[in-house]
């Protein structure tokens, strides 16, 4: 779509982009032409010579079994992330489609999380799970189950699943009740005129037009669980215990910034930048057209 | 409903107020242990309703952190709040502006390279700090921008969300607008500035609202950038609270200033809901 007004000036135009492309510039396009360079590089401890070593930086990392470990943790990770953020965001928001009095009400209950930064969400559940003074864990004593995320590594995750997952109920939450109120009811009506009972309607008519909308947020989900999730497991576990949430983002994290291997970070950092990349154009390509509102 | 079944009616209820119930249990559960001594804190279980220190934790949170005995040096959440206030506004307006007159020149000019400027910001969108954290550290570090505002704002404030939600905007708008003002011999910038910015005006306060939440809570950036107690965001600032080594963490002040770290961006969202969702809808699309 283009505009058939428009003005002619010569110099205006470049002004008006200025600060957008020299910020653009600086802080995006040349860092990471930075990281591209450093991952084909080996630098010595001081970073006084460096050396082209082609892809051996990659080779090493593929190779690493932590590197691998943390893929896979990253994978079930996000995975159980976006699951269990879409499923219970989707029951709620069917349930608040349903109802007739108090449906605005229930809404404004239940998106506020979105205002909550994630490593204070983090810090919220850590107070709720905290094997010292936290209330579930003195729960589950109770019931012969030892809680201690600090020790085993499947509680930690959980942990940190609920509380990611807590926090990105409410974004779902909203687009789901909006695909929902955009289903026509009269095909809903003639349903329910034809004999078939709410769990039948839901399966056959209501969920499968809502698969753009869900399928809109399985990627916006899985986009969160991978970079935005940082500062819960940098509040929470800190990629710990033994590496059982050493996500990738906080890999990257750790091994560049405290551990200081520029070359393995870069390394990171590229395969990360291709991750993000083959998600925007999927988002874009087979989501964007299809949500409506 | 489309057929009256009560029962159903009744579980729907049920159902949603678990939800609600399941949102709230751990805000609640915080707001309580910002209200009691540590040593009620400490003790198990947790006491589930509040307790008396309520002014006693805040004030102290607010003013003296957990002050020097504890080892750390941070300010009170009163300087911390001050620091995430202005990182916010300036990540808000800064995006805003850049993003609108860049939008404006794409969308209202001919001109070389204008599709080359296009993809160049599109390309922000594919490059999160996450991913390039290093390499950004030290451009950053380079221009003498740690521990200084500039740094925590500038380096986040390109936009491609934001500038194709302006483009989108501009777009919809009528070309015998642009035309009229023309024939009355209006410039670009009198008619950016007379016609456009008003028609965008509920577009800019739906971002704002999306963006204030975004700058407030940003996480990586800050805890990269800021080494300086008085340069700490809340959000940095109460993990620094927590991370006191063998030493018993303050929870009820910890939580007073998680508490104090939510309430801004919490009513932000439910003061202006309606532009909250607007805002939402429009940028993730």
């Amino acid at each position: 779509m283009e505009k058939r007004v428009v003005f002619n000036h010569r110099v205006l135009p470049y002004l008006l982009l200025a600060p957008q492309i020299v910020i653009t510039l600086v802080f995006f396009i040349w860092p990471a032409v930075q990281a591209l360079k450093q991952s084909v590089l080996l630098e010595d401890a001081f970073g006084l010579s460096s050396e082209f070593v082609w892809l051996d930086n990659f080779a090493d990392l593929f190779g690493d079994p932590f590197y691998m470990a943390s893929l896979w943790t990253t994978a079930v990770f996000s995975v159980s992330v976006a699951l269990l953020a879409l499923s219970a965001a989707l029951y709620l928001a069917v349930q608040a489609d349903r109802v007739v009095r108090g449906a605005m009400a229930y809404k404004t209950l239940l998106i506020w999380p979105y205002a909550v930064a994630p490593a204070v969400a983090g810090v919220l559940w850590l107070l709720l799970f905290s094997p010292a003074l936290g209330l579930l864990p003195h729960l589950l004593r109770d019931v012969g189950y030892e809680w201690n995320h600090n020790v085993k590594g499947g509680q930690a995750m959980v942990l940190v699943v609920i509380a990611a997952s807590w926090k990105q109920i409410s974004y779902n939450f909203l687009f789901f009740l909006a695909g929902l109120q955009a289903i026509p009811r009269s095909l809903i009506e003639a349903a329910a005129i034809d004999g078939a009972g709410p769990a039948r309607r839901f399966w056959t008519i209501v969920f499968p037009l809502l698969t753009p909308t869900t399928f809109f947020l399985l990627v916006i989900n899985v986009v969160y669980a991978f970079f935005d999730t940082f500062g819960i497991i940098h509040s929470v576990t800190q990629g710990g215990p033994a590496g059982a949430t050493n996500i990738l983002v906080y890999k990257v994290f750790s091994d560049g910034f405290i551990g200081l291997d520029l070359g393995g970070s870069a390394a990171q950092s590229v395969v990360l930048m291709g991750i993000v990349i083959a998600l925007t154009v999927v988002q874009f390509r087979y989501v964007e057209r299809r949500v409506h509102y | 409903m489309v057929d009256s079944r009560p029962w159903l009616s009744y579980l729907t209820h049920a159902v949603l107020l678990i939800g609600v119930f399941i949102v709230a249990f751990p805000i609640y559960i915080t707001f309580v242990a910002s209200t009691h001594t540590l040593q009620d804190v400490l003790q198990a279980p947790m006491p589930l309703l509040p307790g008396e220190q309520l002014v006693e934790n805040y004030l102290q949170a607010l003013t003296a952190g957990l002050g020097e005995a504890a080892g750390t040096a941070n300010p009170g959440a009163g300087r911390m709040m001050l620091n995430s206030l202005v990182m916010a506004l300036g990540i808000a307006f800064g995006k805003i502006a850049i993003s609108i007159i860049a939008a404006f020149a794409i969308v209202y000019f001919r001109f070389p390279f204008r599709m080359t400027a296009f993809w160049l910001i599109f390309i922000t969108l594919m490059l999160p700090v996450e991913v390039r954290i290093l390499p950004t550290y030290k451009v950053v570090a380079d221009l003498g921008l740690l521990d200084t505002y500039a740094g925590l704002t500038i380096p986040l404030i390109a936009s491609a969300t934001a500038t194709f939600m302006f483009r989108q905007v501009f777009l919809a708008v009528p070309d015998e607008l642009a035309e009229a003002a023309r024939i009355d011999g209006a410039g670009p910038l009198r008619f950016f500035w007379d016609v456009l910015l008003p028609l965008s005006r509920t577009n800019i306060a739906a971002l704002f609202v999306i963006l204030f939440i975004f700058g407030w809570n940003q996480y990586l950036w800050p805890l990269l950038i800021t080494t300086d107690p008085d340069m700490v965001t809340i959000v940095i600032g109460i993990n620094r609270m927590l991370a006191v080594g063998d030493d018993q963490a303050e929870w009820q002040l910890v939580m007073a200033t998680t508490m104090l770290a939510m309430i801004p961006p919490i009513l932000v969202v439910v003061a202006m809901q309606r532009l909250f969702v607007k805002g939402l809808v429009e940028t993730e699309k």
